[in-house]
């Protein structure tokens, strides 16, 4: 008689795998209960992840076009408007291309009671008299184009714009509480004389230069203070980390009782597992078999918990506006953009996704699945 | 100190593998100490059955480390813009000065893990735990290897203070500057390219050689044993220079990024998984006049030579893809 082959490597780990997840499935109610408690923690630092990473690639879309360089007025420390002649004085240093005096500010407004952006663009479309208003002004106010767009001025008294129209919501994060106005209207409300700027933002072609330039404008003005964008970026990526950071921290206390709760369920075997590793025993199996079952078991209910809890969270953070996350990550403004955030999913987010979640409940499970491994077959049978 | 999720996820898991890790050290001691296969004590039961645990302990440390691994140089990458003129991975590594010894600490640990493994799958082979005394002494040397890794890794993040002015990968990896990455760099690139391109045909030729003949086991053990840092080397001073088609640009964690098609994950796993494989069967050989493994040990060395070749050509593929593909010339 021809002896059958023995089963290949893979060919063994396919075989316990299929009879893992039929004793998985002889278990239901135990194991389901850990996986939704196991997706639930994964759904929840995911969710955080996501949408970090989602805030920081729309700040840095956003920053690309930011001006190379600003140069703000200090004034006992308190930054203060900016002569027009130093808007000559800076283009004329070596490596500046361009140097434009910026006008914008804030403004709050008590009926929608919220703060506004105003802002004089570069080149403003509109006739003088005339605004552009973010999406969430627009809510707020329910101002639709063509409608008067009342503003009380600096000396009291109440101007009345017009809504020449409404930002297209593309990049709503920036836009929302964005109102466009001319340079005269701006000066009128708010009191600015001429000649008079809120900063200076410069052109720097060559990025090599810009830390060259912003030290030769400190030399030459003492009372200045010029921010590059990468300073800008810096801050950025510090602040929206140390925000998902403390989030995670928080999290924390959640992934050690979920591990507690993982070890409790792993070392409590019942009655029925018991008898269901004698008899593996007793029928032949090897301690590093039932081993391997254990570590496919928890390999299999780790897998599933972490995609549906990495599904989940993409669908909370990219499909509903996140709800359970916005408020704590996205900032304390009145006027919340409603912005839809690009979805972002990469193999870093991932990783460390499986080092906060699997490592847990691996170091948390191994010990006991090792002890039940272990178990003498003729001990489960007397009991 | 940088609060960022992914320091958390490193730091914390470093901690949670370090105890796993002293836990099975601990056991390794005990097992060295009280082993003896011919008394049918408790005691020896009891240690015959912490063997799988240990065993079963190290495969997750081993998978950890490359999740923990791939993690490290995807975070330093990502921190890159908190330094004043870090610009990849090469940068924040630079910012502190536990950055590239924990890297090649990872490296070097995660290689031995795997070395750990093949000797354990070995000891398997046998019915009376052969090679069980190695196998703990072993484990007991490489376990302060592993720890140190993840204390410096722990380190090197409660060092990094963001702003710290740093260079980036272009001035870091250039020829003028000073430390590990540009000494790399500075290594003469026909020198680097030979030396690796002779070892790795070597350790092909040789691991062939085991597999059809059964003879040059120790060559292909030695030869794969060098081309992991001579690989290494000969990526940042000979190789990638092709890949950016830059004579002057060095950096080893640009080829990570989608710019370059992520051609580092295929280069770098093929490199360490093939040298891995091959100094696994030069550690075997030792042991193949051990009765109860004389029948089996040389089938596994084979089965090791068999993935070592292949995964060697697969990386000399590669390396012959890159350099004939790239408009750079070196001459």
């Amino acid at each position: 008689m021809k002896r059958p082959r023995p089963p290949t490597w893979l060919e063994r780990q396919r075989y316990l795998l299929d009879f893992t997840l039929s004793s998985l499935g002889r278990r239901k109610g135990k194991n389901l209960a850990l996986a939704a408690l196991y997706t639930l923690v994964v759904f929840a630092l995911a969710s955080v992840l996501l949408y970090t990473q989602a805030l920081r690639s729309e700040a840095m879309r956003i920053l690309e076009g930011a001006p190379d360089l600003v140069v703000q007025r200090v004034v006992a420390g308190r930054h203060d408007l900016i002569p027009g002649d130093r808007v000559e004085r800076l283009s004329k240093i070596r490596g500046v291309q361009e140097a434009r005096g910026r006008l914008w500010g804030y403004y709050y407004d008590a009926s929608a009671r919220a703060n506004l952006t105003f802002l004089v663009p570069d080149r403003f479309w509109g006739k003088p008299g005339e605004v552009v208003i973010g999406e969430g002004v627009a809510r707020t106010r329910l101002a639709v184009p063509g409608e008067p767009f009342p503003v009380l001025a600096a000396d009291g008294e109440v101007v009345v714009l017009k809504v020449r129209e409404t930002i297209p919501s593309f990049s709503e994060l920036v836009s929302s509480d964005l109102v466009l106005l001319s340079e005269p209207d701006f000066r009128r409300l708010f009191g600015i004389p001429p000649g008079l700027f809120t900063d200076i933002a410069l052109t720097v072609p060559n990025g090599k230069e810009v830390s060259t330039v912003a030290a030769k404008i400190r030399g030459q003005m003492p009372d200045t203070r010029p921010i590059t964008r990468a300073e800008i970026t810096r801050t950025y990526e510090a602040i929206l980390d140390w925000r998902s950071g403390l989030v995670v921290l928080v999290l924390a206390a959640a992934l050690l009782s979920f591990g507690i709760v993982a070890w409790d369920k792993a070392s409590g075997l019942s009655a029925d597992e018991r008898r269901e590793i004698g008899v593996l025993k007793a029928i032949g199996w090897d301690t590093s078999e039932v081993l391997a079952m254990k570590v496919w078991e928890g390999a299999v209910i780790s897998l599933s918990a972490f995609l549906a809890g990495l599904l989940l969270a993409y669908f909370h953070v990219f499909v509903t506006p996140a709800p359970l996350l916005a408020p704590v990550l996205k900032g304390w403004s009145t006027i919340y953009p409603e912005f839809r955030l690009t979805p972002v999913l990469n193999p870093f987010i991932v990783s460390t996704l499986f080092l906060l979640t699997v490592v847990p409940y691996t170091v948390a499970t191994v010990v006991p699945a090792w002890r039940a491994a272990t178990t003498d077959p003729d001990e489960v049978m007397r009991s | 100190m940088i609060l960022h999720p992914s320091v958390l996820a490193l730091v914390g898991s470093a901690l949670l593998i370090g105890a796993l890790l002293l836990y099975s050290a601990y056991w390794g001691a005990r097992i060295l100490e009280r082993w003896d296969l011919s008394s049918g004590s408790e005691v020896q039961l009891g240690l015959e059955r912490r063997t799988h645990l240990v065993s079963t302990l190290l495969g997750y440390v081993l998978v950890f480390g490359i999740a923990s691994l791939f993690l490290f140089v995807f975070t330093a990458d990502s921190l890159a813009p908190l330094f004043t003129g870090a610009m990849c991975a090469a940068g924040s590594l630079k910012a502190s000065p536990y950055g590239y010894p924990v890297l090649l600490l990872q490296i070097g640990g995660f290689s031995l893990a795997g070395i750990w493994l093949i000797v354990n799958r070995a000891d398997s082979l046998g019915h009376d735990y052969p090679l069980v005394r190695f196998k703990y002494r072993f484990l007991l040397a490489i376990t302060p290897v592993l720890l140190l890794e993840m204390m410096l890794r722990a380190a090197y993040f409660l060092d990094l203070k963001p702003e710290v002015i740093t260079s980036c990968c272009g001035s870091l990896f250039g020829t003028g500057g000073r430390g590990v990455g540009s000494d790399l760099a500075g290594l003469s690139p026909p020198l680097a390219g030979g030396a690796f391109v002779i070892l790795l045909a070597g350790a092909v030729a040789a691991g062939l050689l085991f597999r059809l003949v059964g003879r040059g086991g120790w060559a292909l053990g030695v030869l794969s044993a060098l081309l992991l840092p001579v690989g290494l080397a000969a990526v940042v001073s000979w190789l990638s220079p092709y890949v950016y088609e830059l004579p002057t640009h060095h950096c080893p964690f640009c080829l990570l990024q989608r710019e370059y098609r992520w051609i580092g994950y295929p280069l770098y796993g093929a490199l360490l998984a093939g040298s891995l494989t091959g100094t696994g069967v030069g550690v075997l050989m030792p042991f193949r006049s051990i009765p109860s493994l004389a029948g089996t040990l040389p089938a596994y060395q084979r089965r090791l030579a068999g993935w070592s070749v292949g995964l060697l050509a697969v990386l000399a593929a590669l390396v012959a893809a890159i350099v004939a593909g790239s408009q750079l010339r070196i001459s």
